[in-house]
């Protein structure tokens, strides 16, 4: 059956509808609660033990250690000397991430964290290496 | 009247990739058109013989932005059918559940896509409005809108929860209502029937000739669907039921495409109310036994074959990806010739085309008459070189 | 001529109802069409400055003329267009009358409103690349189509009204509004060829993007496309005019200032109709256009001229 102007009537109902597109940067997207976003880093929990490095399919990853190590902890009288925990940061390139959180996955003590953030743009290429210590 | 050659692309507004069809045209009717590919080659059958099976993954999910399950279920397909792992029943079922959420993503992506290019905004705006129900479902279940990353080797990422279940369930009704509603607008409405019936003919025997695959085959009354000809994943146990149209024009490829639509709603039901109990992976070594594998799935553009030969190491010795669109660009160049110029967007369109799936490169040296093998290396240095000779200097950036 | 008419005779012909109005209430009347669609489909659409925004952005852009064009010509359409437009307002009642009307301004005003899509056909021809000379043979096909329509739909009020004056036509059908039902298929048939003329969806042929890119102004830029989508916008509201003074009686036969609100209330409503017939359809091909306008709408056209003249002889 032919039928011109099929959508008049849906057309003329949304006239008294509001959108359903909103104007994005002024108002808040809505993200789903396990939306894979920037990999955060706790350098308490890492041990250097590079799995999330090796994981990476896109090398974003790399973690050095720190430039600044904490001091080992005093010696109790009797016992052998503790070695001090070494410290080791996260360089991330967001340019590079391809936000598949696969090193999450890897990672053994879970010093690596997906968060929700996903507003990443940045005009200089500089910001998007981030260093966390 | 005198001829006039007319390039459509690889910058044009029909395009959403870089390619290139040249049209003769005679007035307002072609009498001729070239299909030329290879813009948008991204050496990914080469990176991948670089990377370990699993780095492997996301790069092949990157092969196709809108098919990409469909892409690592074919490839992962391979690399467990080598590894000899026994994949969960419920990962199995969670893969068949993201192949058919994806399929109703990417034919109500086409569908406004096919509006857009008849310049039928108010479709376009609609469909692509109700998709993002859809693009929610994936969100909410697998934590990103397109590039879902659900498959890991041995099974997949993430479970799907009894609240997820419910809200997919909601929306797929929704969608469904939605999607009947679009089925009478196709059949009914006057200007879109004139747009889309008799244009883009693709009769039976020249869909066979030239490998047609997928919906366009469909639509030309082939009945060809690899979840029923060869059925991979839980397809065996589901029901329902291959379409076929026989108008063979992008009338017949819209109704087949919205008709599937309805038949992955009941598949995608299906699989939620009857989700099998139990382990979502299992380990897999990261070395993979030396041996060859060929899948083939199907995508929503059509059958996906993948390649994959391993060496008993973490790395792939070679992989070949054979996208849909190759073998539906063959019947383009014959749908256009002697149509009108206004329908090529659309025909070009109707056969959902994924350029980028597509590209390959071959290296063949004519004087010397052997292939040439490059690596990564050689084949980054050759192409620096190239803009060098043209003025363009990338080792600066 | 002393010197205070003349300076009120350019203050007609500048502000109001001449250039500045014209160009004003035009881009309000594109913001407005764009917004209406938005809203029909489900969108936000743009803000209400966006027409006066895109139109001081393309000025400070570039102006770039090909090698291959014809230069002196293709500077000079875009102003022809906007000219053309601007002179078929003032035979056309805004408020109360028109500026400068008489006996056959009817004519005149058909052929001026011609003259803009010559110059489009000109633009696309002098471009010389083939998007641009596609373009211009169907901004020439589509002319032929569609014109034919519009002209006989635009007799029947004229016949009825016994005047080939605008102002005389919107004059008869105030003095006797119990006729103005009897206009309605007319009034269709000249929406539509309307649509046609401003190409719009489902005429858009001539620029439709998908096909052959900005078609006859695919080597437009900068400012001469500005005055040429300043010409369309001021053509939105001619048109728009031109219809609401021969077929719903104009102003009603109010005086003065009360006639404004009558004429913007009727301009906006044509607007919503041209919308509407926007968001409601495909676009469809050139030879189907053709096709349509000679088989439907010329004889609907054709109809109503007919009625006319059987209303006028029972009229007496």
């Amino acid at each position: 059956m032919i039928h011109p102007a099929r959508v008049f009537r849906e057309v003329i109902k949304h006239l008294f509808r509001k959108p359903a597109t909103c104007a994005y940067p002024f108002e808040k997207a809505k993200i789903m609660p396990d939306f894979r976003g920037r990999i955060d880093f706790d350098s308490s929990k890492c041990i250097g033990c590079q799995m999330c490095v090796r994981a990476c399919p896109s090398k974003a990853i790399e973690i050095p250690l720190s430039k600044v190590q904490p001091p080992a902890p005093a010696q109790i009288e009797g016992q052998p000397p503790v070695p001090a925990k070494k410290k080791f940061d996260c360089i991330m390139k967001l340019d590079h991430c391809v936000y598949c959180a696969q090193c999450v996955e890897v990672c053994p003590k879970k010093a690596l964290i997906m968060t929700q953030d996903f507003e990443l743009a940045h005009v200089d290429r500089k910001e998007l290496r981030r260093h966390y210590t | 009247m005198s001829k006039i050659t007319i390039p459509l692309g690889p910058q044009h507004p029909a395009l959403k990739e870089p390619e290139n069809f040249m049209l003769v045209l005679e007035g307002e009717q072609i009498t001729g058109a070239t299909v030329n590919l290879g813009y948008n080659h991204r050496g990914m059958e080469k990176a991948a013989e670089e990377r370990t099976y699993m780095q492997d993954l996301y790069l092949i999910e990157r092969v196709c932005g809108i098919c990409s399950h469909s892409h690592t279920t074919c490839y992962i397909t391979n690399v467990e059918e080598l590894a000899k792992a026994e994949t969960p029943k419920r990962a199995l079922a969670i893969r068949t559940l993201f192949g058919e959420l994806e399929r109703v993503h990417s034919h109500l992506l086409w569908l406004g896509v096919a509006g857009y290019e008849m310049g039928f905004e108010t479709l376009f705006m609609y469909t692509w409005r109700d998709r993002e129900q859809v693009l929610d479902c994936l969100e909410m279940l697998s934590g990103n809108r397109v590039h879902y990353s659900i498959n890991t080797l041995g099974g997949v990422r993430r479970d799907i929860t009894a609240e997820q279940k419910a809200g997919v369930l909601k929306r797929i009704k929704y969608l469904e209502e939605r999607t009947k509603y679009y089925i009478s607008l196709a059949t009914e409405e006057t200007t879109l029937l004139a747009r889309t019936q008799n244009v883009g003919k693709l009769p039976y025997d020249v869909a066979i000739e030239r490998g047609a695959v997928g919906p366009t085959a469909r639509a030309s009354g082939i009945a060809r669907d690899v979840r029923k000809d060869d059925p991979y994943l839980i397809y065996g146990e589901l029901d329902f039921k291959l379409i076929t149209h026989n108008t063979c024009d992008v009338f017949g490829r819209l109704v087949v495409r919205a008709l599937e639509l309805m038949e992955s709603y009941k598949m995608i039901e299906q699989i939620l109310n009857n989700l099998p109990e139990g382990p979502i992976a299992v380990k897999v070594p990261w070395r993979i036994p030396a041996g060859e594998a060929v899948n083939h799935y199907e995508a929503p553009r059509g059958e996906d074959i993948h390649y994959l030969k391993a060496n008993n190491t973490d790395k792939p010795e070679r992989l070949k990806v054979r996208a849909p669109t190759l073998a539906n660009l063959q019947s383009v160049a014959y749908m256009m010739e002697g149509g009108w110029l206004a329908d090529v967007p659309l025909v070009i369109a109707a056969i959902d085309p994924c350029m980028s799936c597509t590209d390959r490169a071959v290296v063949w040296n004519p004087k010397k008459g052997k292939k040439e093998i490059y690596g990564w290396e050689e084949l980054r240095k050759m192409g620096i070189e190239h803009y060098k000779r043209r003025g363009v200097d990338f080792t600066k950036l | 001529m002393t010197l205070d008419s003349t300076l009120t005779q350019l203050a007609y012909l500048l502000i109001f109802p001449g250039f500045l109005f014209l160009a004003l209430y035009g881009m309000y009347l594109q913001w407005l069409d764009r917004k209406l669609c938005a809203i029909m489909q489900n969108r936000v659409g743009p803000p209400w400055f966006q027409a006066l925004a895109d139109f001081i952005k393309l000025l400070a852009k570039e102006v770039i003329v090909p090698d291959a064009a014809e230069s002196r010509l293709f500077r000079l359409l875009p102003f022809f267009a906007m000219a053309a437009v601007m002179t078929a307002l003032v035979s056309i009642p805004v408020g109360r009358s028109a500026l400068f009307g008489f006996q056959g301004d009817m004519v005149v005003v058909i052929y001026l409103l011609t003259i803009p899509t010559v110059t489009f056909f000109l633009a696309g021809w002098s471009s010389t690349s083939p998007y641009s000379t596609v373009g211009a043979m169907r901004v020439l096909t589509q002319l032929f189509a569609y014109e034919v329509p519009m002209m006989l739909s635009l007799i029947g009020p004229a016949i009825l009204a016994g005047s080939w004056k605008i102002t005389g036509i919107s004059i008869f059908f105030a003095a006797n509004p119990i006729l103005i039902p009897t206009q309605l298929l007319g009034f269709a048939t000249a929406l539509v060829a309307l649509q046609g003329k401003l190409e719009r969806i489902p005429f858009d042929i001539p620029h439709a993007k998908n096909e052959i890119v900005g078609g006859q102004f695919t080597e437009y830029s900068g400012r001469l496309l500005a005055f040429f989508y300043l010409a369309i916008d001021m053509e939105l509201v001619v048109g728009a005019a031109l219809l609401s003074a021969v077929f719903l009686g104009g102003s009603l036969g109010l005086t003065r200032w009360a006639a404004i609100p009558v004429f913007l209330a009727k301009t906006l409503a044509i607007t919503f109709l041209l919308a509407l017939l926007k968001v409601l359809m495909a676009r469809i091909r050139i030879e189907q256009m053709i096709n349509f306008c000679w088989k439907y709408l010329a004889p609907l056209a054709m109809a109503q001229v007919l009625l006319d003249v059987f209303l006028k002889y029972r009229l007496g």
